[in-house]
């Protein structure tokens, strides 16, 4: 029992870090209809800024911060660059520039700082936190405490302030949207910001226990996507429901299921995708609009 | 004394496809002007015109300010609010958030208090201020279309068809409130309707289009006798 708790808070936790992912990816799906399949290796870029600045002598917590800002700036400029000329077009446009964007973006990384696998320092101190008779990581709790955070700024930020609720008018109805007077364009300017934020939000949380190289976020994007395609890729909330599922299902089964084991494990999200996609496309939590004649 | 809204030959086109092809109208301060004519006369394109929707070239002046060329997000910021075809509701938002978002852009304290106002002017809306906009009925959702647009307190409101796909006795509804704004507010309305004999009630004025070009001005009570128009719109 106290092995089953000790997984299933390891799950959340790794589910957590999908989560940001996930919660990066289902926000600019709702404002451009597509994936930005280019989501995780920005994340792995800023990770790399944050490492650059801590290697540099930067304290941690400020090399970190100093990367997120660095991701929210990037953001945006990717938008309002790459993404602005092909907005509205053929969503096949869209699709290519971010797969182009990824191809790019990992290439400079490994350009910049080579390929060799480097040692991201914790954010949180190791050992263990032993409540009654089950010793928790103290760095997965970290992960799901920032992550609540996180998700609690996010909905106070999209429902509580008029800049958060342009966000959305500007997502959901762009030509409505200035017709109210809401410069779109920003507002997905902003959008990107924010999604580019969480991702290298992600990254820095995940680099300590994947180790750093330029392929950092690949196998996490596949959890995230899956975590969002799981619980909905237009509902926030869906995307950290369906993330911990995928975390905790992935951490149960690599621990019980002995056929699976390490090697195995990347089998669950696919085969959750595959499933949630047969029975379920719209997810746990996403739905059709609501509309009335 | 310079008018509201000036058009002058206006031209507008979609792609290749040209659909306007000269349209002169004016609205003047408080005035209520109908624009009347068969479907794909232009009506609509006229409205998406001023609001910088579609690519046009001639002369939109709004108070002496020449419009052609400014993004849609900045005409409306000038005064002139529009209440497009299809509405334009944000279905997934509550009644309340459409109506915070009608007051974009405004900094001053007294958002509130017109949200309350439009409220109790739409009672039925009241009731619903917490659902989101898609769940209302087509009449609700018309005249929550209205709300709020007022909310950015408009010097000029453009209507699109605002009866569209409404029972009769809900489209007497919207159309009494707009009377109302109008008789209380001062607002300038420039009112697309295929229901020609009930836009001609409200209008001070009233313009015919045809194949994109305007064939017919003159004062609502002139418009109303003129043969051709009692023939095609009126069904007298």
């Amino acid at each position: 029992m106290e092995r089953f708790l000790q997984v299933v808070v390891d799950g959340i936790a790794d589910g957590s870090v999908y989560a940001a992912l996930a919660l990066a990816l289902v926000l600019i799906f709702r404002s451009t209809g597509v994936v930005n399949f280019a989501q995780g290796e920005m994340a792995m870029f800023s990770t790399f800024v944050a490492w650059a600045l801590a290697d540099a002598g930067v304290p941690l917590l400020l090399a970190v911060l100093g990367a997120l800002a660095f991701a929210f700036a990037a953001g945006m400029v990717v938008e309002r660059v790459l993404i602005r000329p092909v907005e509205g077009g053929n969503p096949l446009s869209l699709v290519i520039v971010t797969l182009g964007l990824f191809i790019v973006v990992n290439s400079a990384a490994g350009w910049i700082w080579g390929f060799n696998i480097k040692e991201f320092p914790a954010l949180f101190p190791g050992g263990v936190a032993e409540i009654g008779n089950v010793s928790l990581s103290i760095e997965s709790l970290g992960i799901i405490a920032v992550l609540l955070v996180v998700v609690g700024l996010l909905w106070l930020l999209f429902t509580k302030t008029p800049i958060g609720l342009s966000m959305r008018a500007a997502a959901q109805s762009p030509s409505s949207a200035r017709l109210v007077g809401i410069p779109v364009g920003r507002m997905f300017m902003l959008g990107w910001g924010l999604a580019s934020l969480l991702g290298a939000l992600a990254g820095v949380l995940v680099a300590h226990r994947l180790f750093l190289d330029t392929n950092l976020m690949a196998g996490v994007l596949v959890y995230s996507f899956a975590g969002a395609a799981l619980g909905g890729f237009d509902s926030p909330i869906g995307a950290v429901v369906g993330s911990w599922i995928i975390g905790v299902t992935e951490a149960l089964a690599g621990t019980y299921i002995d056929v699976i084991g390490s090697d195995l494990k990347v089998l669950v999200p696919l085969g959750i995708i595959f499933v949630v996609l047969l029975v379920r496309p719209s997810g746990l939590f996403g739905s059709p609009e609501v509309t009335r004649a | 004394m310079t008018a509201l809204l000036e058009i002058e030959g206006l031209t507008a086109s979609y792609g290749q496809i040209r659909a306007l092809h000269g349209v002169d109208l004016t609205v003047g301060e408080g005035q209520v002007v109908a624009l009347l004519g068969p479907n794909g006369a232009g009506k609509t394109t006229t409205l998406r015109s001023i609001c910088g929707m579609v690519r046009a070239s001639g002369r939109i002046a709004f108070r002496g300010r020449d419009l052609i060329g400014l993004a849609t997000e900045k005409v409306t910021r000038l005064g002139i609010a529009h209440a497009p075809e299809g509405r334009g509701t944000f279905s997934g938002l509550t009644v309340t958030e459409n109506l915070k978002l009608g007051a974009y852009g405004r900094r001053d304290p007294e958002v509130r208090r017109d949200i309350d106002r439009w409220l109790e002017t739409f009672p039925r809306l009241a009731d619903r201020r917490d659902q989101p906009a898609g769940s209302l009925s087509g009449g609700e959702q018309q005249m929550l279309a209205v709300a709020r647009a007022l909310l950015s307190r408009p010097a000029l409101l453009l209507l699109d068809e605002p009866s569209l796909g409404l029972a009769p006795i809900v489209v007497r509804e919207v159309f009494d409130v707009l009377a109302r704004i109008r008789a209380e507010e001062g607002t300038g309305m420039l009112l697309v309707e295929q229901n020609a004999a009930l836009a001609l009630e409200l209008a001070d004025a009233a313009y015919v289009l045809a194949s994109g070009r305007t064939v017919l001005s003159g004062p609502a009570s002139e418009i109303r006798a003129e043969d051709s128009v009692r023939r095609s719109y009126l069904g007298q």
